[in-house]
């Protein structure tokens, strides 16, 4: 679906990313975890074109992308959710979902005054869309909320909603459990495996949470100073002494531990 | 206490008037971020626009209306296109000087087509209505009831439409309404449409409330920017607000103040405000 091939980014003299290559493989959930410095984070801006590589190519179902803005990435199914959630705080949550979709025909400022029954119909059918994925959110008692009184886990489950809007091929989440209380992270995984199972989406999760991990990926890819380390199955990254040097801190997975 | 509610009356006209500037400005500010200085001039060109209909048609102002406001949103367009867009790259003081060159070429084009002195739409007098001992002009009625029309029609595109949709979103965060693939050059050009038509509004109501001349929209320049600033500057719905408490405080003001003083009390308000609550009356809502 994704492949990485040989990036690098530099930032005044620290090699952020530094001769990444991995795929990310069609219709599963791929992990990528690492300690913080890692990469993981700029390599996702990479990828969804918000900063340029260095060196090295990104190709999105076989086509070079390297360096497509984001909107254009946008367009051909690759989305990123956001580390910090991102929204229009001063839309509700329904309105917020409604805007993502292109090529409404509202969007020209003349049919909405000379079609405006055709407009109507759309918006509709929109509307109706954006309800089923807050039904598939469970966040129906919050739908007319403005966006910026949501809660930090709320906003994140947005985040998913909008990916859900688009006709999304691969959605890259940065962090999706990163500050969710515990029942609205299960939730979080839920939708996310039931979006993988039963509408394909191909995933690729940044996650420090290895329960999460766990859970949802496989593989699993391990970046430390902005190289792979690993990758193969959550037992397999578990077993490699690398990855226990780099980020579990020697013993932690000895003893069995979870999270480093 | 009569006094009070005819002042009240003429507040509420003058706040019509601003309301229809402020939502133009807030809104170019909002999207583009930079002050439009020439938004007055744009009112005046509408208003002149306005005279053309009337004179030429024989139709009253109120008929008047929505060709002005269709050709001054073209007018806005293509300057937009021409001028600004260009510049828009570069910092934003850039575009705001661009913007108050802009204001004085439109005067001078209006000046130079329709010469500097004063013109009405329809001369003659209105016979006004007396309600309770008030004086209400039959233009006052319309004027207030055009405006109303109008930001019920701009309430209902804002938010039943995707273009609506798409313009707050991005006055709200630029930068996920790129993500998102919202058309950024399209939704700039809906917003000067919009901007414009609201502005050859206000200048029209203004010729019928007063009369037309080249500076009437310039004259009207602070009071809006006071109205948009009050009401949350890039906040469409708090530039309704903002306009009508600026228009019914400036009238009032003239129970104890000189009427010359009108344009200084909104001035004033401008700077509290900026002072106290910088982020407008509703704080980071609406």
């Amino acid at each position: 679906m994704i492949v990485i091939d040989n990036v690098s980014k530099h930032f005044s003299g620290i090699r952020a990313v530094d001769g990444c290559s991995f795929r990310i493989a069609k219709g599963r959930i791929t992990g990528l975890i690492g300690p913080n410095g890692a990469g993981k984070t700029t390599l996702f801006n990479i990828v969804a074109g918000f900063i340029r590589a260095d060196t090295g190519r990104v190709l999105l179902e076989g086509k070079d992308v390297t360096g497509q803005p984001p909107h254009r990435l946008f367009h051909r199914g690759l989305v990123r959710t956001f580390q910090i959630p991102q929204e229009f705080s001063r839309m509700t949550l329904i309105e917020n979902l409604m805007v993502v979709p292109a090529g409404q025909s509202g969007e020209r400022l003349l049919a909405t005054w000379l079609r405006p029954g055709r407009v109507a119909a759309e918006e509709r059918r929109v509307r109706e869309k954006a309800e089923e994925v807050i039904d598939f959110l469970q966040l129906g008692h919050v739908a007319r909320e403005l966006a910026g009184n949501l809660s930090g886990g709320q906003k994140k489950l947005l985040e998913l909603g909008r990916t859900m809007m688009t006709d999304a091929k691969v959605v890259l989440l940065d962090e999706p459990g990163a500050g969710v209380n515990r029942t609205l992270l299960a939730k979080l995984c839920e939708s996310i495996r039931r979006l993988n199972e039963e509408r394909g989406y191909t995933f690729c999760i940044i996650e420090h949470d290895m329960d999460v991990i766990t859970r949802l990926c496989d593989p699993v890819v391990v970046m430390a100073q902005g190289r792979v380390l690993t990758e193969g199955s959550m037992n397999h990254v578990r077993s490699n002494e690398a990855v226990l040097d780099a980020y579990f801190g020697g013993g932690a997975a000895a003893r069995g531990d979870d999270t480093p | 206490m009569l006094d009070v509610l005819q002042l009240l009356i003429y507040g509420v006209v003058l706040g019509s008037i601003l309301t229809l500037g402020a939502i133009g400005v807030s809104m170019v500010f909002g999207i583009l971020r930079f002050a439009h200085f020439a938004h007055g001039d744009m009112m005046t060109l509408g208003a002149y626009f306005g005279l053309v209909f009337v004179v030429g048609l024989e139709i009253s102002p109120l008929a008047a209306l929505p060709l002005a406001m269709g050709l001054t949103a073209g007018v806005a367009v293509l300057i937009d296109q021409t001028i600004y867009r260009r510049l828009r790259r570069t910092a934003p003081v850039i575009l705001l000087i661009s913007s108050f060159g802009m204001a004085l070429a439109l005067r001078s084009v209006i000046q130079l087509i329709w010469g500097p002195n004063s013109q009405v739409f329809q001369s003659g007098i209105q016979i006004p209505h007396r309600v309770f001992g008030l004086i209400i002009k039959p233009d006052h009625v319309w004027i207030v009831a055009g405006a109303v029309v109008l930001v019920i029609g701009l309430h209902l595109f804002l938010t039943r439409t995707k273009m609506g949709k798409a313009m707050r979103a991005m006055s709200d965060n630029v930068d996920l309404a790129l993500v998102t693939g919202i058309p950024a050059e399209r939704v700039v050009m809906g917003t000067w449409v919009l901007g414009g038509a609201m502005a050859a509004a206000a200048g029209v109501f203004l010729g019928m409330d007063t009369r037309l001349h080249p500076t009437i929209g310039w004259g009207v320049l602070l009071p809006v920017f006071a109205a948009a600033i009050l009401g949350g500057i890039g906040k469409p719905y708090g530039a309704i607000a903002g306009g009508m408490v600026i228009g019914i405080a400036m009238e009032l003001s003239t129970l104890f103040l000189e009427p010359t003083y009108k344009p200084a009390v909104a001035f004033a308000i401008m700077v509290a405000m900026l002072v106290v609550r910088p982020s407008g009356l509703f704080g980071g809502r609406t």
